[in-house]
């Protein structure tokens, strides 16, 4: 299953928008923090995990999704979010912590919920196996269409909630995929420190599920084999399991020195940066001119200063309202 | 100002002084040299000298084999705690924020804290699982909680709470010497941690000689005789802050740091209640069914005619906690909440 045209663009597009929006929220977060780095301050305070390099993954699944698909996301979850088609407006609000926000300000980066477009993320590591499983439950024995995708990380397998969802996944044959981005790291822990096999995608086996390892970062590779799997998920045939191998240009969070990253290896990273590839591929394979990329390249970027003005101007909750929301 | 009494040796003057993260890692190091069985797990607690710096250098004097970077597999290297500590060795182990003991709360409240009692007291269990508390900088509802009452509620675990840095020392080392499971919880915003905002009434001298600091042994932190503020960690920051406030307004508070929540030191807090009459506990945990309330009903039922009017609590509200900046404020206890306290408690 190869993307057409349209769909690369739209992956394109999309990549382009959530880098354009980890860039400008970079940027953001830094304010109030110089010269003294102290999370608390600043327009957009806490923990800042960001995407940069990851957006393959993203896109090259949901491509695949309709609204009605659920996809939990993890810690670092704004590119998922964005191919999902979470409203970028009231996401970007959130992550400014405003009333306007998907959670009026409750949540923060790591806990966006868009029920409109089935998407939630959470901050433990494989919490959101088990919530998708049960979505993939849910559809099956209300009969409803849809299949539940979960995104973890590479680190995220080792935890016991990844093991026991998969199979659960597995015996009750549900529509579920599990996608799991390789970045290679766990915080300052790499892979091979923490992680008894080199490819998680032979774990699938562990469930009698259809495991798969895309490498390269390749959003139309993502792509082929993630429609594979969803089609088959839509067929009412079960699980599976796709891990990618992808990149983490950024540090683990905003703040993060690095210092555990082997010398050289960022650089070879970015020379690998998945956005310029798609640009070259589209240009050389799909007949993309100049024009046609700065005109994706500014809908892309006017799409992010809006929601970023938005999410700026924007007022915060009256504190009290600290309060409400604590029951249904 | 305040005054540091503690039960232990008095800090010098003159001494240097260490951040809370430091004196955590070297009390560690201190009892490694000494006690081979002493060894560290956790994540990112390797190179990194973990998240909050309270493992720098262990690595680099250790070695990987006794200081051990975990996958994130927290059932199963707190399980390999309580394992590893009842067939000998003394395991050190961290949870990286509290707010994660969800995905392991088995083998900590179901292993760790009964298998010494299940054995009749033939099995030891001398784990020490260090963990991070504490909101304030935006962290969102799943990377600020304090959860003090929730660790001390459950019998079979000590819990340590620190508010200072020579305190943080001395505990550690006792809680490594003790052979039952010891939590001891951090608060993030003390570590001496700048990205964190910390608060820089927590570093203070360290003697570099080993030091232990018994449980169970609240300090009297600040005298006064009008009002008796009752904390942990932040809380007792917090009550310093508002006993200066009280003091400008002719009112002298008495400030008790409890340090250690089980054994909880209920003589000192009734003794001073007695003395002052009045009662505020100040909690960063969820307000109902904790550490607040056992602090009241420890004076209310020993003898309720001490008190001169209805204790206080200035604790976290009963809800999750929220990432934007005003609502988190909005919430915690902060040393104008604990002034406007006292007042309350007047009227009544
Ligand atoms: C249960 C649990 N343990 C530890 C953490 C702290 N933590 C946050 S992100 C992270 C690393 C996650 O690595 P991975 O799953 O590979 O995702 P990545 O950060 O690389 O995107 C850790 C250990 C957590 N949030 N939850």
């Amino acid at each position: 299953m190869q993307p057409t045209r349209d769909q690369k663009v739209w992956m394109y597009e999309n990549m382009l928008v959530s880098r354009f929006l980890e860039e400008t929220i970079e940027q953001i977060y830094l304010e109030g923090k110089k010269p003294v780095f102290n999370m608390a301050n600043g327009p957009i305070p806490g923990e800042m995990h960001l995407s940069n390099g990851q957006e393959p993954c993203a896109v090259g699944v949901c491509a695949h999704l309709k609204p009605e698909d659920v996809v939990t996301g993890t810690h670092r979850p704004h590119h998922i979010a964005v191919a999902k088609g979470v409203n970028l407006r009231k996401m970007v609000a959130e992550i400014f912590g405003k009333k306007t926000g998907l959670s009026g300000g409750r949540g923060g980066h790591m806990h966006l919920f868009d029920a409109n477009v089935n998407f939630a993320c959470s901050g433990i590591i494989g919490q959101g196996m088990g919530p998708a499983v049960g979505a993939a439950l849910s559809r099956k024995m209300q009969k409803k269409p849809g299949v539940a995708v979960a995104y973890i990380g590479e680190g995220a397998v080792n935890q016991g909630a990844f093991h026991e969802a998969m199979n659960l996944a597995a015996v009750w044959k549900l529509p579920f995929i599990c996608v799991i981005e390789d970045n290679q790291w766990g915080i300052s822990v790499a892979k091979s420190a923490s992680t008894a096999v080199k490819d998680n995608s032979i774990r699938a086996q562990a469930y009698g599920v259809p495991g798969y390892l895309v490498k390269g970062n390749d959003p139309c590779e993502i792509f082929r084999v993630a429609g594979e799997c969803i089609e088959r998920a839509r067929r009412g045939e079960g699980p599976s399991l796709i891990e990618i191998e992808t990149s983490r240009l950024a540090g683990h969070f905003m703040g993060d020195a690095e210092g555990y990253r082997p010398k050289g290896e960022l650089d070879a990273l970015r020379a690998r940066d998945p956005i310029p590839a798609m640009k070259a591929r589209l240009m050389a394979e799909d007949g993309m001119k100049q024009e046609e990329n700065d005109a994706i390249v500014a809908r892309a970027r006017a799409k992010v200063d809006d929601a970023i003005q938005f999410g700026r101007e924007s007022p915060y909750a009256q504190p009290e309202e600290a309060l409400e929301k604590v029951f249904a | 100002m305040s005054t540091l009494t503690s039960t232990a040796a008095k800090p010098k003057q003159n001494e240097r002084r260490v951040t809370i993260a430091r004196a955590m890692a070297e009390a560690v190091a201190q009892e490694m040299r000494i006690d081979p069985r002493v060894f560290v797990m956790g994540e990112d607690i390797g190179q990194l000298g973990g998240v909050y710096g309270n493992t720098r250098g262990l690595i680099e004097e250790f070695g990987p084999e006794r200081v051990r970077d975990t996958p994130i597999s927290e059932t199963a290297f707190m399980g390999a705690a309580v394992g590893a500590a009842s067939d000998g060795m003394r395991p050190v182990v961290e949870l990286m924020f509290v707010d994660f003991f969800g995905v392991c709360f088995d083998a900590i409240y179901n292993l760790m804290a009964k298998n010494i009692y299940f054995s009749g007291g033939e099995v030891k269990v001398p784990v020490v699982l260090m963990t991070s508390t504490g909101g304030g900088y935006s962290d969102g509802g799943q990377h600020s909680q304090c959860l003090y009452g929730t660790f001390a509620h459950l019998p079979g675990m000590k819990v340590v709470c620190p508010s200072n840095a020579y305190d943080a020392k001395g505990l550690m080392v006792t809680a490594i010497r003790d052979d039952s499971p010891v939590i001891y919880m951090y608060h993030k915003s003390l570590q001496g941690m700048g990205w964190l905002g910390t608060e820089p009434a927590a570093t203070v001298n360290v003697p570099e000689e080993t030091y232990s600091i018994p449980f169970g042994k609240a300090a009297v932190v600040r005298e006064g005789n009008d009002v008796t503020i009752v904390g942990v960690a932040m809380g007792v920051h917090n009550g310093l802050k508002a006993a200066d406030k009280l003091a400008a307004q002719g009112i002298s508070a008495e400030v008790i740091d409890l340090r250690t929540l089980v054994p909880l030191d209920r003589d000192t807090v009734f003794n001073s209640v007695k003395k002052t009459g009045r009662l505020i506990v100040v909690d960063e945990d969820y307000q109902s069914f904790g550490l607040s309330g056992e602090i009241i009903a420890t004076v209310a039922e020993r003898d309720l005619s001490v008190l001169k009017a209805s204790p206080q609590r200035v604790a976290y509200p009963d809800i999750p906690i929220p990432f934007a900046r005003p609502m988190e404020q909005f919430a915690l206890p902060n040393p104008d909440k604990i002034v406007e306290a006292f007042h309350a408690m007047k009227r009544t």
